[in-house]
This record gives structure tokens, sequence and C-alpha cells, in this order.
């Protein structure tokens, strides 16, 4: 019976040295970049969801398949996270041990010297009259400047040794990575990100309710949500009226009051591009902005179904002409929806209406309008981006023609049918705020800064050996030195070039 | 000088560089070609040696109008910027540091013998973004306007020409490990294969470090300010990743038995083959999908119930 357990017993520690030797270390890095191609290629859930769906309805044939092999969301994959477990079990398997070395090996006098010195490929002999002894102390010297630790042993032989910070840095390196990853984790469990549009003289206090579209990590708690509330003062935008980027707009200001607390005090920001506002872990970034005319809607009543502004989203980022859907669900007797554009300077170039600017210099609303049934009762959650229009009817003229509510600001427009009328209040710019927690960005970084430290460490520091040994013969003394590289990328014969220059130098002024 | 005269200078050094490096090219290729026939161990006439000074200081002559084409671009820019702020620029910009890096390491490193290959190469890419990249000197959209901007561009394009310069002495390390001992010509007078590797791995080793704190510092950093997050998987910052990835893989192939040597070069090319795409192919193939895409036009994504418009898009 002990015959299969010790075939076991072997096989787990071949596989455990397999796992953590270079080679595999090399292999997983490499399937780790392979792995990583997909994930720009193919367009990715949680990256540009719009995009991926759209991929979707354009490969049904292979959207199943890519499903399966998690081909839309790739850095959460099974065999994306495998791959990169693997590495940082092989990681550990490879710098748990090396550092037990390292660690026993720090207090460790330099090795021996060997016993014949000019056998070794970077070493050199020379013959002087000075004494040994003398030889020895100013090799010990040298040597002790050049930052070398050192033992004379009672032969006369000088042992050398310097650069072991270099494995310390490399330990240091490869123990970062570890960190990186636990603060990249960190920020994926715990943390949260959401968007939310609000518009001049709005408010929004962070609970999960107000929120336009909310990202919670898999073992973030709402407890977690800081209860901070901020409401928008105004929103400054610089047009660029001439020069190459004409129509570009730039500084970008969202005046904010914000309250940490509920019965905090009164604070206010000014978020710009760049500019985010910290609330304790929570950072406010401002990330779009867009128009959102106030819109008001009588109905065949002629009371008032709804009132207030609406937001459009820009179409066209150039010229923010934007489209919109107004709903009125209490108008009666039958509910109006409206649906358009809005066109923030409008013009009217060769009987065609456009933008000639995002600015709203000459905003104009140009939308068709339905009435019936907007199916909002059935109390499935409804976009207020969209109008279901399966039981409206769009609204024509009399005579069947079309029927378009065109509207400056302070105009009102009577629907046909006498289903009501629809008045242009007046427009105000609304941004979009990007709200996230991330726990774990410092640990991160102070992951990524030692790594890069340690980097250094292992790549410049020259882990080098130095062997001094003289020998009396007739009445010189016969000096040998030899030098080893233990790092593959140093040039050790001009360090020891160097170490015999000094040695000899002062031995020639003593000579004249 | 008003904006356009710089704009105008700036164009002008452009073409005198290219000319310049072409004479440069010329008088290296004209040594090479006296070389040729050459055993290593001959001695070289004066007038060979003289084309190749010759070459040096034209290069040298190159790299300073080649600055002042740079500088010309940063002081046409309204307000005044660093000259990186688009495709066009940042060839410009990693052309000249490629240059540089190539001058500052020529004596140190003894690459002499590197230099019709830096010149020629540098030559065909400027002329290159020249016929396809060039645009007008534009403000920076507002993302971009950040003090960041210049520390991680700048960092990026010293790695990018730092590993380019890498990339070269690894391929020229495959040639003259192929060919044997060939006695004459360029090939017979490059160092020896185990020097070539030797230098190719410090320089790799110098860009590493510097391209870890471009992407991986300084660039999360940036993107934390701009876009609300450190790392988001954007098909750029995917592909700064693999380059990286592929080099701490050289890094690990120079160390492992069996990968020393020509698969550690070979790595290596793939590592700058990644480091261009990364540069050239996600700005064509994926820019509008790519927050960093320097393409100017902006996307609009509304997805679900959401509307993400932002602000300015675009940037590196
Ligand atoms: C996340 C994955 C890893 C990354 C990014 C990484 C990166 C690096 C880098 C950049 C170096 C270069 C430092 C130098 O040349 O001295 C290096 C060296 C080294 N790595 Fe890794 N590494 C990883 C995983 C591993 C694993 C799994 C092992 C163990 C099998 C390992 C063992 C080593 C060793 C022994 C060296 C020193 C090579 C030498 O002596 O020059 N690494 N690593």
């Amino acid at each position: 019976m002990a015959a299969p357990d010790l075939n076991i017993r072997e096989l787990l520690r071949w596989t455990w040295r397999q796992l953590t030797s270079m080679r595999t270390a090399l292999i997983l890095l490499l399937m780790l970049a392979l792995g990583a191609i997909p994930g720009s290629v193919i367009p990715q859930d949680d990256i540009d969801a719009f995009k991926a769906s759209q991929w979707r309805d354009q490969h049904p044939k292979l959207t199943p398949i890519y499903e399966k092999l998690g081909l839309f969301s790739v850095f959460d994959s099974v065999w994306f996270a495998a791959i990169y477990l693997l590495l940082v079990l092989s990681l550990v398997g490879c710098i748990l041990p090396r550092t037990l070395v390292y660690w026993r090996g720090l207090r460790a006098a330099p090795p021996k010297a060997p016993r014949n010195l000019t056998r070794l490929p970077d070493s050199t002999s020379y013959a002087t009259g000075e004494s040994a002894d003398d030889v020895l102390a100013r090799a010990q010297q040298v040597l002790k400047k050049r930052r070398y630790r050192l033992v004379t042993d009672e032969s006369g032989v000088i042992s050398a040794e310097r650069g072991k910070l270099r494995e310390a840095g490399n330990l240091l390196f490869h123990i970062s990575v570890l960190v990186v990853l636990a603060g990249f984790a960190m920020g994926s469990l715990f943390g949260y990100k959401g968007g939310v549009i609000v518009w001049q003289d709005g408010g929004f206090s962070n609970n999960l309710t107000q929120y336009d579209d909310f990202v919670p990590g898999s073992l973030m708690q709402a407890e977690d949500m800081e209860p901070f509330s901020f409401q928008l003062e105004d929103f400054d935008i610089n047009w660029l009226l001439k020069g190459p980027r004409k129509g570009m707009a730039q500084k970008f200001v969202a005046h904010l009051k914000y309250q940490e607390t509920p019965d905090g005090e009164e604070k206010e920001y000014d978020l710009r591009v760049n500019h985010p506002l910290s609330i304790g872990d929570t950072d406010l970034f401002l990330i779009g902005h867009g128009y959102a005319p106030s819109i008001t809607i009588r109905d065949g009543n002629g009371d008032i179904a709804r009132s207030g502004p609406v937001i459009f989203l820009p179409e066209d980022q150039a010229t923010f002409r934007s489209f919109g859907v107004v709903n009125a669900p209490d108008a009666r007797p039958k509910q109006i929806g409206l649906e358009g554009l809005l066109y923030p300077t409008y013009a009217n170039v060769d009987g065609n209406p456009v933008s000639v600017l995002g600015d709203d210099r000459n905003p104009r609303l140009s939308m068709l309008a339905y009435v019936g049934n907007l199916g909002m009762d059935s109390g499935d959650p409804q976009s207020i981006y969209t109008m279901d229009k399966s039981r409206m009817t769009q609204l024509t003229k009399k005579d069947g023609s079309m029927f378009r509510v065109d509207l400056f600001p302070g105009e009102t427009k009577k629907l046909p049918n006498g289903a009501g009328s629809v008045t242009f209040d007046g427009i105000r710019p609304w941004v979009r705020i990007q709200i996230s927690k991330t726990p774990g960005t410092k640990v991160a970084l102070t992951g990524v800064i030692l790594g890069l430290v340690g980097l250094l460490g292992s790549l410049f520091i020259k882990p080098r050996r130095v062997w001094v040994r003289t020998r009396r013969e007739d009445d010189e003394t016969l000096v040998e030195i030899a030098a080893l590289d233990r790092s593959g990328g140093g040039e050790v014969e001009t360090e020891l070039a160097e170490i015999v220059a000094l040695l000899r130098a002062s031995d020639a002024r003593e000579e004249t | 000088m008003s904006n356009t005269q710089w704009e105008s200078l700036s164009v002008q050094a452009v073409a005198v560089v290219a000319v310049v490096y072409f004479l440069a090219l010329l008088a290296h290729l004209i040594e090479w070609a006296a070389l040729r026939k050459l055993p290593n161990d001959a001695p070289i006439d004066a007038r060979t040696r003289t084309f190749g000074r010759f070459g040096f200081l034209l290069t040298v002559i190159g790299a300073c109008v080649h600055l002042v084409g740079l500088v010309g671009r940063g002081m046409a820019a309204d307000p005044n910027r660093v000259p990186w702020g688009n495709m066009y620029e940042f060839v410009l910009s990693g052309t000249f540091m490629v240059v540089l890096i190539f001058l500052l390491l020529r004596s140190k490193f003894h690459l002499q013998w590197l230099a019709p290959v830096v010149v020629g190469f540098v030559l065909v890419i400027l002329m290159v973004s020249q016929l396809t990249l060039y645009e007008e000197v534009v403000p920076l959209t507002e993302a971009l306007s950040s003090p960041w901007l210049v520390i991680h561009v700048v960092s990026a394009v010293i790695a990018t020409g730092a590993f380019t310069i890498g990339a070269m002495l690894s391929v020229l390390y495959l040639v003259k490990a192929r060919s044997g001992d060939r006695t004459t010509g360029f090939i017979g007078r490059m160092p020896a294969p185990e020097v070539l590797d030797r230098v190719a791995y410090r320089v790799h080793a110098f860009a590493f470090p510097v391209w870890t704190f471009a992407v991986l510092i300084t660039g999360p950093i940036w993107a934390h300010y701009a876009w609300s997050r450190y790392w988001g998987w954007d098909a750029k910052e995917v592909w700064a990743f693999i380059t990286w990835v592929v080099y701490a893989a050289y890094l690990h192939a120079r160390a492992t038995a069996g990968w020393k040597g020509r698969n550690a070069a070979i790595v290596a090319l793939v590592g700058v083959a990644t480091l261009w795409f990364n540069f050239i192919g996600i700005n064509y193939f994926f820019g509008g999908s790519s927050q960093h895409s320097y393409a100017a036009p902006a996307v609009v994504s509304v997805s679900g119930d959401s509307a993400a418009v932002p602000l300015s898009p675009g940037t590196r």
C-alpha cells in the first residue's frame, strides 16, 4: 500500500516543482498576454454594454459560443481567472522559498575563494614589490570604498561581495504584484460606481434609488454608502467660436453645494473635468452634460398633465442635437407622449433644421405627438428615455398630413383633435455625474510604487563577488584578482579593471 | 512670433530634418558599402571613416532641428502646450526620442554601427507620418489638459523610444547569431552575439521600469481624475498591459535555461509589436471605442436607460 501513496506524493511534488519553475511562470505570463487580447477585440459588457449588444445582434451564430466562453467579459471569465490564479500560485511558490533562502543568507559571510582564481573568466594577476600585507590592506580599503562586504581569512585571501539587495528588490517586486492584485480586488468587491444626471437647480442624495445606473461590487453593502447630498447650482461652459476646433467646448464647471452628512455643514465645490470632489472614500466626477427643456403638457380636459424639465440626450457631440421623450401618463382622456429632437442653436439650412452649435443660443424643439396608452401601468420598470408606442397613435393634422410640435421657448402649440397643448417653458443644462467608491486604491498604488522600487533594485543593483589572493614569490608579491557577475547583465570586466587600476595606482606612486 | 508662424516653422523644420537624416543615412550607407568586402580586422581607410563621422554629425544636426520642430508645435498651440496631443505629434516626439536615446547610448555601448538602422527607421516613420497623420495644431480637449499629460506621455514616449532601440538590437542579435562567423562587412563588424544580447537587455531593462511608471502608475492616476476609474480595461489599457506582460516575460526568458538568447530576443520583438500596435492599431481599428483614441469625434453612448455623454474623450 505504500507504493501508490509515495507515487501520489511524488506526483504532487513533481507538479509543484513544475508549477513553480521559471519556465511555467514564463509561459503563464505569455498566456496572460494572449488571453487579454479578446478583451480588446470583442466588445465587453461592462465597458460598452451597448456595443456588446449590437455585436450580439449582428452575430447570432457566434454569440452563444462566445457567451459560453465568457468572451463578453474576458476579465471576469473563469479561464482568465484560472491563468492569473495559477500565476499567483506559481509566484507564491517561487517567492516563499526564495525569501527564506535570502533571509538565511543575509548574514552569511561572502563565499570562500575558488582554489584557482586565474581560471575564472574575469581574472587577472600582477607582481609588485610591495609586501603582501600592504597589498591586502589597500585592497580592503578599495573594496570597502566600493561598498563591498568582505572577510579576510588567515591565509591572506579577501572574499568580497556586494549587491545582495538585488534579490531583495526582486522579491519586493514580486510581492508587490500580490499587493496590487489585493488592492484591485478590494475595489471591485467592496466598491460601487453609478451615474446620475442632475439638472440645474436639481439635487441628489446618495442612496440607491436616486441613481440612473448603479454597479455594485459583489460584496458591497448599502450601509457603505456615504450619506452625502448635493445640489447643482449652476453649470458653466465655454464654447470656442473660432479657431481650428470651432464648436468645441472647454472649461466645464459645475458649481455644487453639498453636505457630507444630512445635518453637516453646507459647502461649495466647483466640479471640473480632472478635478473630482472627494467625500470620504467616494469620488464625484463630472463626465457629461446636455440640456433639459422644461415642457408643460395640458391634456384634452385642459388640465396640466405634466410640467418641468425633461432630460434630452445629445445625439451629436459637435452640435448637441439631442433626442428626448416626454411622457404624460396623467393626461386624460388619453395619455400623451412626445418624441423628438432639441436643436440648441437652431438654424434652417437649405430647408433642413440643424443645430449649428452646442451652445443653447436659439433652442428649438421639434417633436412628434402620440396619444393612447403608454403602457406604464403594468408595473414593469420603464426607461424614461423611450416610449412604448405599441398602443399609441401618432397625431396628424386634420387633412392627414404630418403634424409636428415645433416650438421656441415661450411658445405653445395646440395638439390636433383637441388632444391638448404643449408649451416650451425654457431650457436648462444638466450634468452627468459619476459617483464611485473604490476602496483599495491606495493599497494598489502603494503596491505599484513599491513594485517599481523593487524593480529598479532588481534591474540595476549589480551583484558581484571579488576575490583577492596574494602569494610571495622570490622578492615579489604576486597578486591575483577575480570578479564574478551574478546577474547576467553586468559588465564585470570594467569593474575588475577599475579595481586593479586603483590598487596599482598607489603601487606606482610608491615606486616613483 | 504668431501661432501660425510657429506652426509653419515646425513644418519647415520637419522637412529639413527629413533631408538631413536622409543625408546622414546616405553617408552611413557609403561607409558601410566601402566596408562590405573588407575583412573585420583590416584597418579602415581615412575616407571611409570620414563618411562615418559625417553621418554622425548630420544625425546630431538632424536631432537639433527635430527638436526645433517639436518646440514649434508646442508654441503654435494656444495655450502653449507639450507637443504630444495627437498621433502626429506623438510620432514626432517618439522618433526624436529614438534618435536622442541612440545618440546618448552611442559611445557608452559602442553603437556606431547601429547608426544607419536608426536613421533609416526614423526617416521612414517620419515621412509616413507626415503623409498620413499630419494634423493642424489644435487646442487640447479638456481631459487632456492636465499635468499628468506631461508626466504620463513623456514617460510613455521615452519607454517607446528605448523599446524601439532595444528591438533593433534584438533583431540584429538574431541576424548576427544566424550568420555564424561572417568575417566581412556590416554583419561581420557588428559586436559578438553575447554583446548584442547584453546591450539589448540593458536597453530593455531601462525601458521596462519607465513603461511601468507610464502605464501602471501615472496612467491610472490620470485616468482616475479624468475618467473616474483608474483602470477600466479599455482597449488601449488592455494593450499597454499586454506589452508590459510580454516584456516581463522577456526578462524572465533571459533568466530561463532554454529560453535565453534566441527565444528571449523573439519575445522582445513580440513586445515591440504589441507596443506599436497599441499606438497605431488601436487608434485606427478601435478608434471610436477607446476612450484613449486621439480621434476628435466624441462618442455618445446610451446604454439601457442611462446616458453616458463623455465631456471630452480623446487622449492617448
Ligand atoms: C505576475 C507575474 C510576474 C511578473 C509580472 C514578473 C515580473 C518579473 C520581472 C519584471 C522580473 C525582472 C527582474 C530582473 O530581471 O531581475 C522578474 C524576475 C524574476 N522573476 Fe518574475 N514575475 C512574475 C511571476 C514570477 C513567478 C511566478 C516566478 C517563479 C516561478 C518568478 C520568478 C522570477 C525570478 C526568479 C526572477 C529573477 C530573474 C533573475 O535572476 O534575473 N516570477 N519577474
